[in-house]
């Protein structure tokens, strides 16, 4: 992995659940985040995934200092920013920015577009004196491959997909190192989704961003991500390059993950061993001892129950070269091929002929395959 | 044939002026056959569906042209009473959103169980095992114990079973699902298509699956139809499609989504948005975001339905360029 820029350990989020009207007392806690330790690569896509409610946007919310972590720490660039406060955080934050999920909230409707992209500059004014923002902001739509002469307009006379882009340019606007990307494309039509892409990774490139990329299509996230952190219950259970979780998974969650995703390519239908899982996820207020995994894993035994797996590289894969190799925090961990290999029947390669649109051409040899 | 829609045609008339929802739409569904309705938000499917269940919110909504052949019937000659007794009993839908079509101040098993006493004239004792019967049959665990549960106190997955449970109640020929699963996390997800699907199997039914996700189709689906401003541009078995598709927006969109087998490069991606239906362009509804557009006849005539093989249409002019291409 390049020199890291983030890294984050024992981080924990707990929400505390409060009881009585006059005199509130703690009597327990949501532990959105429990303990989670990862790194983050300059120049590199970090991808986050897991279900509903596992802490995927709480883990978020703490990257760019939006809450303030019960425990654990954030270094960035070695310097550890839940430590910090006043000038110091100011500065931190600018370099850490967010793009929200939802293009249809996360925009103040009575802002124009040039108000909400400008925004940011009227916390740091050391970015864009007050006579140059205009045409600032005109810089950034330009980037994001929107017309700049669309500044004075208001976000409800955009599309779904165009809200989106205005999100990407508010936070580029401070030019920061970090962007943390929190479901940036689930509310998007497949067909737009794409474009949403294909904008963050050619501004990767072209700003020398690094990303965490935090969603729940698995698709997505190998699409555009160099590692993977799997997680479940406020806690990554597994983490890797694309390769090693996608291709070599040894953790039964991940495993049940992927064999749940749809894949869209009927001829895989056949070659796939689906692992159902019976049971909800557990409330995070709550959650199981040992393993948290334990009370939907089909390979729970009683040592689930009584010790917590450490997320570090299984001992049956310790002394093994190999993309088996990388942290799993299970007991029991076990390489099992989910995913069926590529190079089967591939859809349809995008149309040759015309014009493919405005800087995107066609992937050769990428996301498709080519007919015959 | 159980559901064969020949050419409809719903519009909205609203304040913006009139929403041409549905433009022609051609459908069939045999008795234990899945057919996938594919298409993006506003394509038109769920107004495709609720014209068909009888459910289409009119005003400010109309049906202006077609038939709904069910049975043989055409459904849009039936009286108002008439198809509410096909609407449960012989055709069910299950919605997106279990949560609110479930009612909130009703008990699950007295929902269940209300479709017993009214379509079946059962007594309320029989009804009431048979719902948690049903509530078993799909697998909620401990029903007995949970059949006087509220809505609300189960899970987005559990609900959808219900909701299920509901549609299976009377084992109806026909079932339109809505985006079944489009709210649930994908194992949950899984979980309840596996339901679905081998309910189907063992009552013989005819599925309508409407859906977003090109994954989905591929898992479950026997044919496919492709929806575009309300329209069906393609239709074809699944394998053909997704082999190699005879329409260039079918072609874009599978081009367009990433794979969980392949790390790509640059995704494609159809440039522009798709058109709002108060304002289709004409001549063929995809033209301005087309890569093989030509300006005749592709902007002045609208392209019908052309026969690609027997049982695949596409509606493109150059469908045998892009099938070959
Ligand atoms: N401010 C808060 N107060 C109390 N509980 C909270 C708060 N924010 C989040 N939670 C709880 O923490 C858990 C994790 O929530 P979070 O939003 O991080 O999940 P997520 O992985 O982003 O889910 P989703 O995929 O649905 O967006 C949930 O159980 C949620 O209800
Ligand atoms: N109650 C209504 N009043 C006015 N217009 C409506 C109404 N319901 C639907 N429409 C119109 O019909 C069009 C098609 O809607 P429909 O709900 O069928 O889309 P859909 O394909 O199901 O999309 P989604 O994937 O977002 O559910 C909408 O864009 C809207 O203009
Ligand atoms: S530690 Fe035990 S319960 Fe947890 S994932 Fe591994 S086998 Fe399953
Ligand atoms: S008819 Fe013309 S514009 Fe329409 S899809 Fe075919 S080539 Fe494209
Ligand atoms: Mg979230
Ligand atoms: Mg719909």
């Amino acid at each position: 992995m390049a020199e890291p820029i983030l890294q984050v350990r024992g981080l924990v989020k707990h929400y505390p659940l409060t009881q009585g009207i006059l005199f509130r007392k703690q009597v327990g806690a949501v532990k959105a985040v429990d303990g989670v330790d990862l790194e983050l690569g300059r120049g590199e896509t970090l991808g986050v995934v897991g279900e509903s409610g596992c802490g995927k946007s709480t883990l978020a919310r703490l990257l760019v200092s939006l809450e303030r972590p019960t425990e654990g720490s954030i270094l960035f660039k070695g310097e550890d920013v839940t430590r910090l406060s006043g000038r110091a955080l100011k500065a931190v934050r600018r370099n850490i920015q967010m793009v929200f999920q939802d293009p249809y909230t996360s925009l103040n409707p009575r802002m124009t577009v040039g108000d909400i992209i400008g925004e940011p500059f009227d916390i740091h004014p050391e970015v864009a004196p007050k006579g140059d923002r205009r045409r600032k902001v005109q810089e950034l739509l330009d980037v994001v491959g929107l017309n700049p002469e669309y500044v004075n307009r208001y976000p409800h006379q955009f599309s779904g997909g165009q809200r989106q882009r205005i999100g990407i340019a508010r936070g580029l606007a401070l030019r920061p190192e970090v962007i943390v990307a929190d479901e940036p494309v689930s509310a998007l039509d497949v067909s737009v989704q794409a474009q949403v892409i294909n904008l963050l990774d050619r501004l990767q490139g072209e700003f020398g961003l690094s990303y965490v990329f935090i969603a729940h299509d698995l698709s997505i996230v190998r699409h555009i991500s160099d590692r993977v952190g799997v997680m479940y219950l406020g806690r990554i259970v597994e983490i890797g390059s694309d390769e090693e979780i996608y291709d070599h998974p040894t953790h039964p969650y991940t495993q049940a993950l992927l064999s749940a995703v749809p894949v869209p390519d009927p001829e895989a239908r056949r070659h796939r061993e689906r692992i159902i899982l019976t049971g909800d996820v557990p409330s995070p207020a709550n959650p199981p001892s040992g393993c948290r995994f334990r009370t939907r894993c089909w390979k729970a035994r009683e040592r689930c129950a009584l010790e917590v797996p450490l997320l570090a590289v299984p001992a049956a894969f310790r002394y093994a070269e190999g993309p088996a190799a990388h942290d799993s925090a299970c007991h029991f961990a076990e390489e099992k091929q989910v995913v069926p290999p590529e190079g089967g029947t591939g859809p349809g390669a995008p149309p040759a002929k015309g014009d493919p649109g405005p800087g995107e051409p066609p992937a050769e040899g990428g996301g498709a395959t080519r007919l015959t | 044939m159980l559901l064969d829609v020949r050419d409809l045609r719903v519009e909205f008339r609203t304040r913006d002026g009139v929403a041409h929802a549905v433009n022609g739409v051609n459908l069939s569904v045999d008795a234990g056959e899945t057919l996938a309705v594919l298409g993006e938000s506003g394509s038109g499917k769920s107004v495709t569906a609720q014209a068909v269940m009888g459910i289409l919110d009119s005003p400010p909504g109309r049906v202006t042209g077609g038939e709904i052949l069910f049975k043989g019937r055409d459904l849009l000659g039936l009286k108002e009473e008439e198809r509410r007794r096909i609407r449960g009993a012989e055709m069910a839908m299950i919605f997106q959103d279990a949560l609110s079509s479930l009612n909130p101040v009703l008990t699950v098993g007295a929902q269940l169980a209300e479709m017993f006493t009214v379509h079946r004239g059962m007594s309320r004792k029989d009804a009431r095992a048979r719902a948690v019967e049903l509530m078993d049959r799909v697998r909620i665990p401990a029903a007995r114990e949970r059949v006087d549960d509220y809505p609300h106190q189960f899970s987005g997955g559990m609900r959808q079973r219900i909701m299920i449970a509901m549609a299976m109640a009377l084992e109806p020929s026909l079932i339109i699902a809505d985006e079944p699963t489009t709210a649930l996390d994908v194992t949950v997800q899984a979980q309840v298509m596996d339901l679905l699907a081998e309910l189907q199997r063992e009552l013989d039914m005819g599925l309508v699956l409407i859906t977003h996700d090109l994954g989905v189709v591929a898992d479950v689906a026997d044919r496919i139809a492709v929806m575009y401003a309300g329209r069906i541009v393609e239709s074809a078995p699944v394998h053909d499609l997704y082999k190699a598709p005879a329409h260039p927006y079918t072609r874009g969109l599978l081009a367009s989504i990433p794979r969980l087998d392949q790390k790509g490069r640059e995704l494609y991606a159809i440039k522009g948005l798709p058109p709002s239906l108060t304002d289709i362009p004409p001549g063929c509804p995809f033209n301005p975001r087309c890569p093989m557009v030509r300006d005749t006849p592709c902007r002045t005539e609208v392209p019908p339905l052309f026969e690609v093989a027997a049982d695949r249409g596409s509606a493109c002019f150059f469908w045998e360029e892009c099938l070959h291409g």
